[in-house]
C-alpha cells in the first residue's frame, strides 16, 4: 500500500494532470470520458432542445394571441404542442438536470469522476441522438401529435397513421436508455465514491435529491417503456394490447403512462430543489435549516409519488372509492413539499441574505412553485379536479410547477455555478435584467391561464371563437410569452459574454460551503489534488475538512499513480481501496450510433437493417465488457 | 350574474360559501367572478352540479390567498429585515417551526379541504333517480350525436333539458377519447373507448350553456364544441315529440328542388332526414339543422352565407373534418341551403 506523504507536491500534480488530462483534439473530443466536459455537453444540448422547445411555445403563442388566427394549420399546432411538450419534460428538464448532477456530483462528493465514466459519455450520445432523432421528425411534418400522454385509442394507427407517433415511441424508448443509464451511474457513484469522512448525513442535500431522483426513474421508466412498447407493437404488428375489439384495454395505456408519469413530475422537481438547497447556503451565510427534515422530505417524495397516479384520471370514471384513496395521497404528498419550503424560509429568516442573481431566482422559485403548489393541492380534490382538468386551469398549474420548480431553480444554478463551469464571471446587471424580464414574462404569461381556464377554455386547441371573454386574456398571455422569451434570450447572453469577456473567476466566489469550491474554477481534469477527508456537513466552510488536504494528506488520498480515485463504504463513507478509472474511448460512440441505426431502421421498418444493428451492439457490449488487459495497478 | 337559489337541493352547503365568496374576490380579483361574462364560466354556475364546484373553489382560493400571503410576507421579512453587512447571522435550527409551519398546519388544513371535497364528490356522483330523462351521447370526430331515450330520432351538438330537473346522461364514443364538459352546469367525464359512462345535467335557470369536449382528440379537437338549452318543461316534450316525427316536409318548390337534391345526391350517403330515403348513419342527423345553433359543432355559425360555403368545401371551414367536399352544382345550391333551412 502507499505509504504517507504530505501533501500533494509539484511532482504530484505533474503526474495527476499528465494521467487524466484529455489533449484537446477531435479524438479526445469523440471519446472523453470526463464528467465535466459530459456534463457541460448535457447542460449545452439540453439548452439548445429547450431553445427548439421555447420556440414551438411561441409559435403557439403567435396563433392563439386571437381568436380564428390562421398563422398554423391544425397539423402543425398539434405537432408543435406534442413536441413543446415532450421535448420540455424529456429532453430538456431531465437532461438539463442531469448535466448539473454530472458536473456536480463528483465535485460535491471529493470523488474524480462518476463511478462508471463510460456509461455516462454512453449516455449523453443517446440522449444526444434521440432528441435529434425526436426533432428531425419536424420538419418532415412527421412529428408526434398526440400531446406528450399520447392516449390511446387516437394515437392508435387507425387514427394515428403515418410516422408521428412512431417517432414517439421509438424515440422515447431510445430516450429511455440514456436516463436508465444515468440514473444507474448517479445511484452508484453517490454510495460508492465519497470522499472519506462523508457519511451519508453529511451528504450535500443536491446530492440527496440527485440519488432520489434517480431511484425514482430506475422504478418509473419502466412502467413508460412497457407502454411504449407495446404502442409500438400495437402500431406495427396489431398485436392489440390496447384495441377493445380486441379485447384490449383503452385505460392500460393511462394507467401505465401516469405510473410513470407522477413520478416523473417529482424527477423534474426534485433536481430542482435540490439546486434551491445548494444555492441558499452561500446566499444567506448559513447552512439549510433542518437537514435531517429536508432528508426526509426528499425520500417521502420519492415514495409517495408512487401512490397518486390516479389524481390524473379523475374524468375517467373510475370508482368513487378509488378516487377517495388517490384524491387523499395526493392530498399528503404536498405536505413534504410543505416542510422544503419552510426550512428555506426559515433559512433565510436566521442568515443574512446576499442578493445577487442567483438568490433572486430562488426567491423567484419560491413565489412561483408556491402558487403552483396551492393548485397542485386543489387539483388533489376530485370534485375540483374534474371541473378544470384539460383547461386551461391546468395549463397554468404545471406551467407554475414545472417553471417554477425546474425552470428557475435551473436557472439560479446557471449563475450559481458558471463561474465553476467556465471559470468566469457573469456580469450581475445583465443576470438582474433577465430576472426581471424572465419572472414578469412567466406570471404575465401563465396567470391568465387560471383565469381563461375558468372561464370554460380547453387546453390543446388550436384556436377558439371570439365572444367568449377568451380573446383578451389570450392576448395577455402572448404579450407575457414574449417578454419571458426575451428574458431567456438574456440569459443566455448573459452566459456568452461570461464565457468570452468574463472576468476569470477564483475557485470560490460565493463562499459556498460543499467541496465543489474547494478545487479552481474550472477543476483540473482530476478535480482534486487531493481527496479531501471531510469533516461536516458543509465541508468548506470547515476549518479541518481544509487542513485534510494541507501537509498533513495521506498518499491514500493523492493517488498519483494512475487514473485513481477511493471507493469508501456507502453509509459512514469509511475508506476502502482506491479504483482504477477507464480511459477514454470510442466504444460509447459506436454504441450509442449503432442504437440510432437500430431505432432509424425500426422506424421505417428496414428490418434487415435492424438485425443487423442487434448483432453490432451486442458485439460492441461484448467489446466493452471483455475483461481488459488492464495494467496491474501502477504505484 | 344569475345567483338564483340551487332549486331542489336540500344540500345547501356550497350555497352558504358562495355569497361571501364572489363579492369580496370581485374587489380582490375583479375578472374571476366571472360577473357580467360572456364565457361559459365555471365561476357562474347555473345548476347544481357545476354550483357544488364552485363553492368548493372559493374556499380554496381563499386558503390559497391565506397560504400565499403567508409565503410572501415571510419573504418580505427577510428581504427587508435580513440584509445588509451588519445582520448577525443566526444559527439555529428552528425545527418546530419547519414542522409546524410545512407539515402541522397543511395537515390540518388538508384533511379538512378534503372532508368538505368528498361530501362534493359524492353529490356530483349521485344517480339523477330512475324517473330522470336519459340522453344518449356519443363523440365522434368532432361532433357529438344527441339521442334521448325511448325516441327514435337524433340531432347533434345540441342538447335540450328541462330546467330544474336532473337528466341523465349517457356517454359513449364511436372512436377516440372525449370528455364532455359543460362549465356552468356539471365537471367532465370522459367517454371511453369500449366502455359507457354516465353523469348528468341540471339548470336551475333557462338558458344556453356552452360545452366542449375537453380531451384532446385529434385534428379538430378545437372544433367539438355543444350548446345545453335549458328550456321549460313543455317546451322539451314538444322537442322530443318534433324529434319523433318525421322531419317538416318542404313548403316551396325550391325547398322541394333541393329535398330532391338532397335525397338523391351524395348527401344521403352519410346524412339522415327523418321520414326521407335520407338514410347515411357517418354524419350527423341533419333533421332539424335549422334550428341548431351553429354548423360544424361550433365552427361557424348557422346561416344561409356559412352552410353554403360548408356545403361546397368543409374542408376550408373545418379542415379534416370528414366530410368531403360536395359535387353539387351551383345551380343547386341555393335550393339545397333553402331546403336545410327549412328543418328545425
Ligand atoms: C418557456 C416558456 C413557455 C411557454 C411560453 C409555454 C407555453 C405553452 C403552451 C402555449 C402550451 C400549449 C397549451 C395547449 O395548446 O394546450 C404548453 C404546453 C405544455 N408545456 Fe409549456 N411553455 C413554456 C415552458 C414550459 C416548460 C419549462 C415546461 C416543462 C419543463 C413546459 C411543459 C409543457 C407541457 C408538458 C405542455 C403540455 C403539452 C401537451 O399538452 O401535450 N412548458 N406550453
Ligand atoms: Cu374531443
Amino acid at each position: 500500500m502507499d505509504t504517507p506523504a504530505a501533501g500533494a507536491d509539484p511532482t504530484d500534480r505533474e503526474r495527476l494532470a499528465e494521467n487524466w488530462t484529455e489533449r484537446p483534439s477531435l479524438r479526445s473530443w469523440l471519446t472523453t470520458v470526463d464528467h465535466k466536459r459530459i456534463g457541460r455537453r448535457y447542460l449545452v444540448t439540453a439548452g439548445f432542445f429547450f431553445a427548439l422547445a421555447g420556440i414551438s411555445a411561441l409559435l403557439m403563442r403567435t396563433q392563439l394571441a386571437n381568436p380564428g388566427s390562421d398563422l398554423l394549420s391544425p397539423q402543425q399546432y398539434n405537432q408543435l404542442f406534442t413536441m413543446h411538450g415532450t421535448a420540455m419534460i424529456f429532453l430538456f428538464a431531465t437532461p438539463m438536470l442531469f448535466g448539473f448532477g454530472n458536473f456536480l456530483v463528483p465535485l460535491m462528493i471529493g470523488s474524480r469522476d462518476m463511478a462508471f465514466p463510460r456509461l455516462n459519455a454512453f449516455g449523453y450520445w443517446v440522449f444526444l441522438f434521440a432528441g435529434l432523432f425526436m426533432w428531425a421528425s419536424l420538419p418532415f411534418g412527421a412529428a408526434p401529435n398526440g400531446g406528450w400522454f399520447a392516449y390511446v385509442p387516437l394515437t392508435s394507427v387507425q387514427d394515428s397513421p403515418g410516422l408521428h407517433l412512431d417517432v414517439y415511441t421509438l424515440g422515447l424508448l431510445f430516450l429511455g436508455i440514456s436516463t436508465t443509464a444515468g440514473a444507474i451511474n448517479f445511484i452508484v457513484t453517490a454510495l460508492k465514491m465519497r470522499a472519506p469522512g462523508m457519511s451519508l448525513n453529511r451528504m450535500p442535500l443536491f446530492v440527496w435529491a440527485i440519488v432520489a431522483t434517480a431511484f425514482m426513474v430506475i422504478f418509473a421508466l419502466p412502467a413508460l417503456n412497457v407502454d411504449n412498447a407495446m404502442l409500438f407493437l400495437d402500431r406495427r404488428f396489431g398485436a392489440g394490447f390496447f384495441d377493445p375489439a380486441a379485447g384490449g384495454n383503452v385505460l392500460l395505456w393511462q394507467h401505465l403512462f401516469w405510473i410513470f408519469g407522477h413520478p416523473d413530475v417529482y424527477i423534474i422537481v426534485m433536481p430542482g430543489l435540490g439546486i434551491v438547497s445548494a444555492v441558499l447556503p452561500a446566499f444567506t451565510r448559513r447552512g439549510v435549516v433542518g437537514y435531517p427534515l429536508v432528508v426526509l422530505a426528499i425520500v417521502a417524495i420519492a415514495i409517495i409519488s408512487f401512490g397518486v397516479w390516479a389524481h390524473h384520471m379523475f374524468a375517467v370514471g373510475l370508482p368513487q372509492v378509488s378516487y377517495g384513496f388517490f384524491s387523499a395521497a395526493s392530498s399528503i404528498i404536498t405536505i413534504p413539499s410543505g416542510i422544503q419550503i419552510f426550512a428555506w424560509l426559515a433559512t433565510m429568516l436566521l442568515g443574512r441574505l446576499v442578493l445577487r442573481t442567483p438568490l433572486l431566482f430562488v426567491i423567484g422559485f419560491i413565489v412561483t412553485f408556491v402558487l403552483g403548489g396551492v393548485t397542485g393541492a386543489m387539483f388533489a380534490l376530485t370534485a375540483f379536479d374534474q371541473q378544470v382538468t384539460d383547461s386551461y386551469f391546468v395549463v397554468a398549474h404545471f406551467h407554475y410547477v414545472l417553471v417554477g420548480g425546474a425552470l428557475f431553480p435551473i436557472l439560479a444554478g446557471i449563475y450559481y455555478w458558471l463561474p465553476k463551469i467556465t471559470g468566469r464571471m457573469y456580469a450581475e446587471r445583465l443576470g438582474r435584467w433577465a430576472f426581471w424580464l424572465v419572472f414578469i414574462g412567466m406570471h404575465v404569461t401563465f396567470f391568465p391561464m387560471h383565469l381563461y381556464g375558468l372561464f370554460g377554455m380547453p387546453r390543446r386547441v388550436y384556436t377558439y371563437p371570439a365572444g367568449l371573454d377568451w380573446d383578451g386574456w389570450n392576448l395577455v398571455s402572448t404579450v407575457g410569452a414574449y417578454v419571458l422569451a426575451v428574458g431567456l434570450l438574456l440569459v443566455l447572453v448573459g452566459v456568452v459574454h461570461a464565457v468570452r469577456r468574463g472576468r476569470p473567476a477564483p475557485p470560490d466566489p460565493w463562499g459556498g460551503d460543499t467541496l465543489e469550491w474547494s478545487t479552481d474554477s474550472p477543476p483540473p481534469a482530476y478535480n482534486f489534488p487531493v481527496i479531501p477527508r471531510v469533516h461536516s456537513l458543509h465541508p468548506t466552510w470547515d476549518a479541518r475538512t481544509a487542513e485534510s488536504t494541507g501537509p498533513g494528506a495521506t498518499a491514500d488520498r493523492i493517488l498519483s499513480a494512475g487514473r485513481r480515485t477511493p471507493l469508501t463504504s456507502e453509509l459512514d463513507g469509511r475508506y476502502e481501496r482506491p479504483v482504477e478509472m477507464p480511459e477514454a474511448s470510442g466504444k460509447p460512440l459506436v454504441l450509442a450510433l449503432t442504437l440510432l441505426v437500430l431505432f432509424t431502421a425500426l422506424l421505417f421498418a428496414w428490418y434487415p437493417v435492424a438485425a443487423a444493428a442487434v448483432a453490432v451492439v451486442a458485439g460492441t457490449v461484448a467489446g466493452w465488457l471483455w475483461p481488459g488487459r488492464r495494467a496491474e495497478a501502477r504505484t | 350574474m344569475g345567483t338564483t337559489e340551487a332549486a331542489q337541493t336540500p344540500r345547501t352547503g356550497p350555497d352558504r360559501r358562495r355569497r361571501t365568496g364572489p363579492a369580496v374576490a370581485a374587489a380582490t380579483l375583479l375578472p374571476l367572478a366571472g360577473c357580467a361574462s360572456d364565457a361559459p364560466s365555471a365561476l357562474d354556475p347555473a345548476g347544481a352540479g357545476a354550483q357544488r364546484v364552485e363553492g368548493l373553489w372559493w374556499l380554496l382560493f381563499w386558503i390559497s390567498v391565506v397560504v400565499f400571503v403567508e409565503v410572501l410576507a415571510l419573504l418580505v421579512w427577510a428581504l427587508i429585515f435580513r440584509r445588509g453587512a451588519r445582520t448577525r447571522v443566526r444559527h439555529g435550527q428552528p425545527l418546530r417551526f419547519v414542522t409546524i409551519a410545512g407539515a402541522g398546519l397543511p395537515l390540518v388544513i388538508l384533511v379538512a379541504v378534503y372532508g368538505v371535497s368528498l361530501r362534493d364528490l359524492a353529490a356530483l356522483g349521485t344517480d339523477p333517480g330512475p324517473d330522470a330523462p336519459t340522453v344518449e351521447v356519443t363523440g365522434h370526430k368532432w361532433w357529438w350525436e344527441v339521442r334521448y331515450e325511448g325516441v327514435a330520432g337524433a340531432t347533434a351538438n345540441e342538447i335540450h333539458i328541462p330546467v330544474g330537473e336532473r337528466v341523465r346522461v349517457r356517454l359513449r364514443t364511436a372512436d377516440v377519447l372525449h370528455s364532455f364538459w359543460v362549465p356552468q352546469l356539471m365537471p367532465k367525464t370522459d367517454l371511453i373507448a369500449g366502455e359507457t359512462r354516465e353523469t348528468w345535467l341540471h339548470a336551475d335557470r333557462p338558458g344556453e350553456y356552452r360545452g366542449q369536449c375537453a380531451e384532446y382528440c385529434g385534428l379538430q379537437h378545437a372544433h367539438m364544441a355543444l350548446m345545453v338549452v335549458a328550456v321549460p318543461r313543455p317546451e322539451f316534450d314538444a322537442r322530443l315529440a318534433r324529434l319523433a316525427a318525421p322531419a317538416p316536409a318542404p313548403s316551396t318548390d325550391a325547398e322541394r328542388r333541393g329535398q330532391q337534391a338532397f335525397v338523391q345526391g351524395t348527401c344521403a350517403a352519410c346524412h339522415t332526414v327523418r321520414g326521407t330515403g335520407a338514410q347515411g348513419r357517418v354524419g350527423p342527423d341533419l333533421s332539424d339543422v335549422g334550428s341548431r345553433w351553429s354548423l360544424g359543432a361550433g365552427a361557424v355559425p348557422n346561416d344561409a352565407g356559412h352552410l353554403g360555403g360548408w356545403i361546397a368545401n368543409p374542408q376550408t371551414v373545418k379542415p379534416g373534418n370528414q366530410m368531403p367536399p360536395q359535387p353539387v352544382d351551383a345551380a343547386r345550391l341555393p335550393d339545397l341551403i333553402a331546403y336545410l333551412r327549412s328543418l328545425d
